[in-house]
């Protein structure tokens, strides 16, 4: 057969596009399980982090189990709705108003989880805030991104900015005001703030903003048992 | 003709010094920066390469003679793409950890100069055998150039290998301090710099006047 005609080539390049198309399809259908435990391992060590905890990924399941005891989603109005909280996807069930609660026990102390789910420069920004029984100092918190710049905006993932978090307060005089993010010097009036990130400004203005319209989700939640 | 001969054994080891992608041809240069601050990932990388080149090879060799002329760098695109897919799910499924790491470069694979470059001058002109041997000697040649710069580069920028501490407590007491610029790709560049001046002082019929 002639290989230089053009119904050798377009009918030689649409088996190949097929043939590559179902191997794909079957090696990412097979390994899909796999992938699926390694994802939510990782978003056990992410929740475990914002405790303050660092676990291996094949301790981070037994971890989990022992620390966090109870994990449910709320609405805007603070109340206990139906759904599974870990497998929530916040991107999501933030639009329908279901927030994610993680309750752990850190030492005998009941510490609430909230989700924080945002934009960043490049992509989704994501994180936990664990916060004390008193349901409004922080007592640790931890972030991730899909694709910030490395070593600028990408540098949120560190201890060294997510400790900063530690011991500030959510709420001002019984009012929601969030953490804000500023620039290292500066400061915010009326409100708990902490240093942004040199050189990753856009990032830390994201962060800001993440913390403030995902916390004020729960605010109810935070403010309802209080009384 | 056995299965090592005398040509054989040449296209296997030629690339691990006399023609080797990385230090003599050049090629690959920009991976060898990025994934090499840490040992563990320059040896996932060396390995996800060599898997990817050796099997690019033999299955464009398999196919050499059905290819239409035409699309030929469409085809050899499409099985390099399928095959760095395969990897990256791999990797994600086995060694999530260390495919956060390499990130995005896993799929950069696709534009690694080395795959293009033995899929056009070699696997299309030869049989799958010496096709494998030539993609197992490249990948192994690319392999052991980032195994040495991630080797020093995890060593002097960070004290460690393979995450374990291995400069003793001693040393920092008595004021030794981590150099933070090997962490940075422009020492990677002059690591490899270093790797070809001490190549090329061994093997004199290398130097260009």
């Amino acid at each position: 057969m002639n290989r230089d005609s053009n119904v050798y080539t377009i009918i030689y390049a649409s088996v190949m596009v097929v043939l590559v198309a179902v191997v794909l399809a079957f090696t990412s259908e097979s390994l899909r399980s796999f992938q699926k435990k390694n994802e939510d391992n990782d978003k056990r060590q992410q929740i475990l982090r914002s405790i303050n905890i660092q676990a291996t990924p094949d301790k981070a399941e037994t971890t989990y189990a022992e620390l966090i005891n109870e994990a449910f989603l709320v609405n805007e109005k603070g109340e206990k709705i139906e759904g599974d909280a870990f497998a929530a996807d916040a991107s999501k069930s933030f639009a329908e108003h279901k927030y994610p609660v993680f309750i752990a026990n850190v030492n005998g102390k009941t510490k609430y989880i909230m989700v924080l789910q945002g934009t960043g420069l490049w992509g989704p920004l994501w994180g936990y805030i664990a916060l004390d029984d008193d349901k409004n100092t922080v007592f640790g918190a931890d972030f991730s991104h899909a694709g910030e710049t490395p070593g600028l905006g990408a540098e949120i993932t560190t201890h060294i900015f997510s400790s900063q978090f530690a011991g500030k307060k959510i709420f001002q005089n019984g009012e929601f005001k969030s953490i804000a993010i500023v620039k290292p010097g500066k400061s915010a009036i009326g409100q708990d703030y902490v240093d942004g990130i040199s050189g990753g400004t856009i990032t830390s203005q994201s962060v800001d903003k993440m913390i403030f319209d995902s916390l004020n989700g729960y605010a109810k939640f935070l403010t309802s048992q209080n009384q | 003709m056995g299965l090592l001969s005398g040509k054989n054994k040449e296209v296997l080891v030629g690339p691990l010094s006399k023609n080797n992608p990385v230090i003599v041809q050049m090629l690959g240069i920009c991976s060898a920066l990025a994934v090499t601050s840490k040992l563990e990932p320059s040896i996932v990388m060396a390995l996800s390469v060599t898997a990817v080149v050796a099997f690019a090879n033999v299955i464009i060799s398999l196919l050499r003679n059905t290819i239409p002329n035409r699309i030929r760098i469409i085809v050899q695109l499409v099985v390099v793409a399928a095959l760095v897919t395969i990897v990256s799910e791999v990797l994600k499924a086995f060694a999530y950890d260390v495919n956060k790491q390499l990130s995005v470069f896993v799929g950069l694979i696709i534009t690694n100069c080395i795959l293009m470059g033995r899929l056009e001058a070699f696997a299309l002109g030869n049989g799958p055998w010496e096709s494998f041997l030539d993609g197992i000697g490249n990948g192994l040649g690319y392999g052991i150039i980032l195994v040495i710069i991630g080797f020093f580069r995890e060593l002097l920028g960070s004290g460690t290998l393979l995450g374990f501490q291995v400069i003793p407590q001693a040393f920092y007491d008595f004021g030794y301090v981590n150099n933070g610029l090997m962490i940075l790709p422009p020492m990677a560049l002059i690591v490899v710099a270093v790797i070809i001046w001490v190549h090329r002082s061994r093997n004199k019929d290398l130097q260009e006047n």
